[in-house]
Formats: structure tokens, C-alpha cells, sequence
């Protein structure tokens, strides 16, 4: 009787424990599927309207063949650039903060927090912010903007990464440079960034694939433009917001080239992702493979 | 660590920050005397190389750049309080939950740029509807996820299980949004939809009253496949740093895999799971992209007692309305009425985000915390 009940119930057991492993690798399964249905439908969707003018040629009005989103890709490219220009400096700076000066002090910790926080904040609230700061002021859209929008969304990622790389270089390092008398302010940029520099590397990479596909902070900022110009004065093109446009219209030949565009856009974002993982892979700090 | 400007601080002091601000470095003969006298040394080359202004000002400069930060949180506030103020000195509170009457329908109206009528409603129903949807199909499947990459799975499969995991985090939204438009939206308006209204229409929130195939529920389905990456990785983080003697004491007592997993594994990084879950709430609340493209941005509110309240309707969330008009809005009160859900917006994802990271710092940081 009694074992009769045992056998019963670790059977039962033995069932649940089953029936776990089989929800779990379903769950995991339907996870990876969106993944792979949208990496299909990108690679045979953009590549099919994919051509050398899509390279070479800014878009053409509805009706005509042809057409392509060169002004959007240097677009984004300034966009970036600017972006980075603000965003990586004042990130990294931030990171050195913490990680060498501020180390466990309250300031720190309010700052790394602040940093989490703002990482949260909805790109679409950033792109108005910077409408209301720039954009009304100076009573135009404008490539500047555009990559100032960029910029602040870059700087939290740059600062807790730089941060988590700078704490895992050994104190003995800094200790061997400050005892050969090298000033503090050398020490922690020649010394000890650079040691960690493989690490920074892969935050700021991070960052940039990140911002590199924002759409929302640049509706209200770059704007969009379907000429040329490399005037970052003037409203900018970029390839995540003519993604958007085009997605939008009812023209096929556009849904087309907003396909065509998706494909480049992930090419490049996940090749810099992957690069992250390749050299993170090899090691954060210089030296340690 | 270097810390030159508080020269006075006695050596001994030194010492003790050091021991506790080296996380793990070296084991503990390293942080006894030796340590003490090195920094000794440092003050003393510090104090007197010609390096002490150029030491200050990179402290400085460093100090300012890590202002920045609080800077920006703040001037994001300042901005967004100062263009809102017109809204909210008509409306009040009640720019959130009021209903005006339409003058020539006299049906409720809530969003009426002609008539000067703004009312945030409809989108903070859109932004609460579409995010639940998103957790109750996207938290399930993590857990699942997670128990299977951190428990079950083979070591070999691990890391590209994550990778590819990881990788849904790098996609942009746009490209979440045209799929959706032009892949999920056709799959439910054809095959799934139809099936839901004649299984499940008698609970009334299924009515098929849209023949598009947008709405809440596709906007619901596209925000969950996108926060899934993000809840994930925080969750396998978590479990993760469950200590394995608690999985090794469950098992120890005869418990099967799934027992030690609930027991063990779960049971102790629940707080953390409910941070992860939290946090992808905030980017869920303000996704913008993708909902914007498959929600159908109608600004009526499909509510009512009597009618109707399908999750297939058409609506508007928060950020897909700021997206949508922000460009077209003509006067002040509009723009500003505007700014003020960009305001709410910002005020909200701030403190589910806030809320989140103590939570997950709770877990992450609990289990080190004999250290400091």
C-alpha cells in the first residue's frame, strides 16, 4: 500500500519534472522563432530589392524606377558621428568618475543611479526634449539636433560600461604607474583606460549599435530630408527614419526599399555587436587573452 | 581608488577604503600593510610633483562630465514642465481621465485638436493595455527561457542560445515595426483573429468590429517580442547568482530537477525576476516605433460599458500619439498638450525604472554582500 502510494507519487514527480523540461525548451524555442522569422524575411525580402542604386541614388518620387538612400546612409553616418563625438567623451569621462575618483561615495552612487534611470527613459521623450532645446530656438530641424539626441542616449551605456571595464584593471597597475611617478591624470588615461581599453571599446560599440537604429529622437529633430546634404544645419536624412517613412506609404516600390534599408541597417548592427562579442570573447583588458 | 585631493586622510583610513573598495582583488595578504604604505608613497609623489594642478583640473573635468548626467535628467524635466505649462493650466489633473461631449455629436470625445479638447485618456489606456499584453505573453516564455539556458541546457548551447537571445535586444524598432506591419499584422487579420472571435468572441473582448488587423493586441504581440530580450538576460542574471550550494542542498534532499528549480532556483530570485519583469515594463511603456505602426492611432477610446472594449480596436499608447501628431500639431495648446504625455511619460518610466533597478540590485547585489 504504502509503497504502492511512493511509486505513485514519484511518478508524479517524475512527470512534473518532465513536463518542466518540455515547457522550458518550448518557451525557448517560441523566444529564438520571432528571431529567426525576422532575419528570414529581412534577408529575402532586402536582398531581392537590394542593387547598387539603393548605394548610389537619394530617393526618387513615386512612379519612377529606381531610386536609392545614399542621402539617408551619409545621414546617419553625420547623425552618428556627431552623436559619438558627444556621446563617448563625455560617457567615458563619466565612467572614469565613478570607477577612479568617486569610488563608493555617495555622489557615485547617485550618479549610477541617474545613469540606470536615464538608459529607462523613452527615446520619444529625448527626441522632444531636444525639439524644445534646439529645435524651437533655432526655428529649424537640423542635422546638429539630431545627433545631440543621439549623443545623450549614448552617454549612460558609455559611462556604466566604461565604469564596470575601469574596475576590473588590477590595483597593482595603478600602483606600478603612480610609483614611477607618473602624474595621476596620466596614470588613469595611459594606464589604466588603456588597459581596460579592449572593454571600453565594446561599451562604446554597444552604444553606437544602439542609437544607430533609434527612429524616435529624430523625427522631431533631423526630420528627414529627400535631397542631399551633408549641411548638418539643415533637416537630415537618416536610414532608420526613412525605414519608417517608407514602411508607411502605400507605394510597394517604397515598402521595397524600406526592406532593402532594414537589411543594411541590421547588417551593420550586427556586425558591430558581433565584433563586441568577438574581442570581448578574447579577453577585456589588454594583455589577458 | 586614487584619490589624491583628500591628502589628509590618515593612512590608516586608507587603508580600511581600500580593503573595501577592492572587490575580490587578490585574496587578503594584499590588502593589509602594504597597501597602507603605497599609498603613503602616492600622497607623497602626488604632493609634491608639479603634476598637482593638472591633477585637479582632470578631477574636475572628470567630476563635470559625471554631472552631466544629473544635468540632463534635469534639463529634460525643465524643458518638458515648461512647454506642458499652458496644457496643464487648462486642464489641470483632469487632462488625465476627463471626457468632454462632442458639440455637433454630442458623443464623448476625448482628443479634439478643432475644438480645443485634449484629453489624455484614451493613450494612457492604450500605453496600460498594450504593456499588460506584452508582460502576459512575454513573462511566461522568459521564465521558461531563462530556467532552460541557466538549468537544463547543455553547456554547448548555452552560449549561442544567449547570443541569439541578445541579439532581439540589438534589432531596432522600426525593423520590429515593418515586420510587423507586413508579416505579424497579415498573419493575425487572416489566421488568427478570425479564430479568436468565433472561440472567444463570447467574452467580448474579442469583437471583430476591425478589419486591419492593427490595434492593441498586434502592438500587444510585437512589444512582447521586443522587451523579451532585456527581461531575459536580467533574469538569467539572477538566477544566475543563486548560489549553487542552494541548488546542491535541494538536490541533496532527493528533489527532482524541476523541484530544486522551484525551490532552489526561483524561490530565491523571485525579488530579482520581479525587478527584470519591471524593467522591461518601463520600455514597454515607452516604446514608441513599432506600437506607433501596428496600434491603428485612433484617438477615440474603444470603452464604453455597454458597447465594447475588443482588444482587437484600433487606439493609441502614449508614445505612438506623441510620434504621430508631435510634426502636424498647429497650435500651442496642441504641441503643449503634447508635451504634457511626454511629461507623464517621462515622470512614469523614471520611477518603474527606479522601482526596477533597486529590485534587481537587491538580488544582484545581495548575494556580495558579506563583501562590503
Amino acid at each position: 500500500m504504502r509503497t504502492g502510494q511512493d511509486s505513485l507519487r514519484s511518478k508524479y514527480r517524475a512527470l512534473t519534472d518532465g513536463a518542466a523540461t518540455g515547457v522550458a525548451i518550448l518557451s525557448t524555442l517560441l523566444v529564438i522563432v520571432p528571431l529567426i522569422a525576422i532575419f528570414i524575411y529581412l534577408i529575402i525580402k532586402g536582398a531581392s530589392s537590394l542593387s547598387i542604386n539603393f548605394f548610389t541614388q537619394i530617393p526618387k518620387p513615386v512612379g519612377e524606377e529606381g531610386g536609392g538612400m545614399a542621402n539617408a546612409i551619409v545621414g546617419s553616418a553625420i547623425l552618428l558621428s556627431i552623436g559619438s563625438l558627444i556621446g563617448i567623451p563625455i560617457g567615458i569621462a563619466g565612467g572614469i568618475f565613478l570607477a577612479e575618483f568617486g569610488r563608493g561615495s555617495k555622489l557615485a552612487n547617485a550618479i549610477r543611479f541617474t545613469a540606470d534611470v536615464l538608459n529607462g527613459v523613452p527615446s520619444i521623450v529625448m527626441g522632444i526634449a531636444i525639439y524644445s532645446l534646439i529645435v524651437i530656438p533655432a526655428h529649424n530641424f537640423s542635422g546638429y539636433s539630431g545627433g545631440v539626441a543621439l549623443g545623450i542616449m549614448m552617454i549612460p551605456t558609455v559611462c556604466r560600461t566604461t565604469e564596470e571595464m575601469l574596475l576590473m584593471v588590477p590595483h597593482s597597475v595603478r600602483e606600478a604607474a603612480l610609483a614611477l611617478g607618473v602624474p595621476n591624470w596620466r596614470s588613469v588615461l595611459s594606464i589604466t583606460l588603456k588597459t581596460a581599453s579592449p572593454g571600453v571599446i565594446t561599451g562604446c560599440m554597444l552604444a553606437f549599435a544602439r542609437v544607430a537604429g533609434e527612429t524616435a529622437p529624430l523625427i522631431f529633430t533631423a526630420f528627414g530630408n529627400s535631397n542631399w546634404t551633408v549641411n548638418p544645419n539643415e533637416a537630415m536624412a537618416a536610414l532608420p527614419l526613412q525605414i519608417y517613412v517608407y514602411a508607411l506609404s502605400p507605394y510597394d516600390e517604397w515598402h521595397k526599399l524600406a526592406w532593402a534599408g532594414s537589411l543594411v541597417l541590421i547588417v551593420l548592427i550586427v556586425a558591430a555587436v558581433s565584433l563586441v562579442r568577438y574581442v570581448t570573447s578574447r579577453g577585456v583588458l589588454k594583455g589577458a587573452s | 581608488m586614487v584619490t589624491p585631493n583628500v591628502s589628509e586622510s590618515p593612512a590608516t583610513q586608507s587603508t580600511t577604503e581600500h580593503e573595501v573598495l577592492s572587490p575580490g582583488a587578490g585574496g587578503a595578504q594584499m590588502q593589509t600593510v602594504p597597501v597602507a604604505e603605497a599609498s603613503a608613497i602616492r600622497r607623497f609623489l602626488l604632493s609634491r610633483g608639479n603634476s598637482a594642478i593638472a591633477d585637479k583640473g582632470f578631477h574636475w573635468l572628470m567630476v563635470i562630465c559625471a554631472l552631466s548626467i544629473f544635468g540632463i535628467v534635469l534639463l529634460i524635466a525643465y524643458e518638458l514642465l515648461q512647454r506642458s505649462q499652458l496644457a496643464w493650466s487648462k486642464f489641470g489633473l483632469g487632462f488625465f481621465f476627463s471626457v468632454f461631449t462632442d458639440p455637433d455629436t454630442h458623443l464623448p470625445s476625448y482628443w479634439d485638436p478643432v475644438n480645443g479638447h485634449f484629453s489624455a485618456l484614451p493613450f494612457l489606456y492604450g500605453t496600460v493595455l498594450s504593456s499588460f499584453l506584452a508582460l502576459l505573453f512575454a513573462v511566461p516564455l522568459v521564465i521558461g527561457t531563462a530556467v532552460f539556458l541557466t538549468e537544463m541546457c547543455p553547456q554547448r548551447l548555452r552560449g549561442p542560445l544567449a547570443f541569439l537571445t541578445e541579439l532581439l535586444a540589438a534589432i531596432p524598432s522600426v525593423i520590429y515595426g515593418l515586420w510587423a506591419v507586413f508579416v505579424l499584422v497579415p498573419i493575425l487579420r487572416e489566421n488568427v483573429n478570425p479564430i479568436l472571435v468565433k472561440t472567444l468572441g463570447w467574452t467580448t473582448l474579442f469583437n471583430d468590429d476591425n478589419p486591419t488587423g492593427l490595434g492593441y493586441m498586434s502592438s500587444g504581440i510585437i512589444l512582447a517580442v521586443m522587451i523579451l530580450p532585456i527581461i531575459s538576460s536580467l533574469t538569467r542574471e539572477v538566477m544566475s547568482a543563486v548560489p549553487g550550494s542552494q541548488r546542491e542542498a535541494v538536490l541533496a534532499l532527493g528533489a527532482t530537477r524541476w523541484e530544486m528549480i522551484r525551490m532552489g532556483v526561483l524561490r530565491n530570485a523571485r525579488i530579482g525576476i520581479v525587478g527584470a519583469v519591471i524593467l522591461g515594463l518601463g520600455r514597454a511603456l515607452g516604446e514608441t516605433m513599432a506600437v506607433t505602426m501596428v496600434i491603428g492611432n485612433s484617438t477615440d477610446l474603444p470603452v464604453s460599458l455597454l458597447k465594447s472594449h475588443s482588444l482587437l480596436a484600433n487606439g493609441s499608447s502614449m508614445a505612438s500619439v506623441i510620434a504621430n501628431q508631435f510634426s502636424e500639431a498647429s497650435d500651442d495648446l496642441h504641441l503643449s498638450a503634447l508635451m504634457e504625455i511626454g511629461l507623464a511619460l517621462f515622470v512614469v518610466t523614471i520611477i518603474v525604472n527606479a522601482l526596477a533597478r533597486m529590485l534587481v540590485w537587491m538580488v544582484t547585489r545581495g548575494t556580495p554582500a558579506q563583501r562590503n
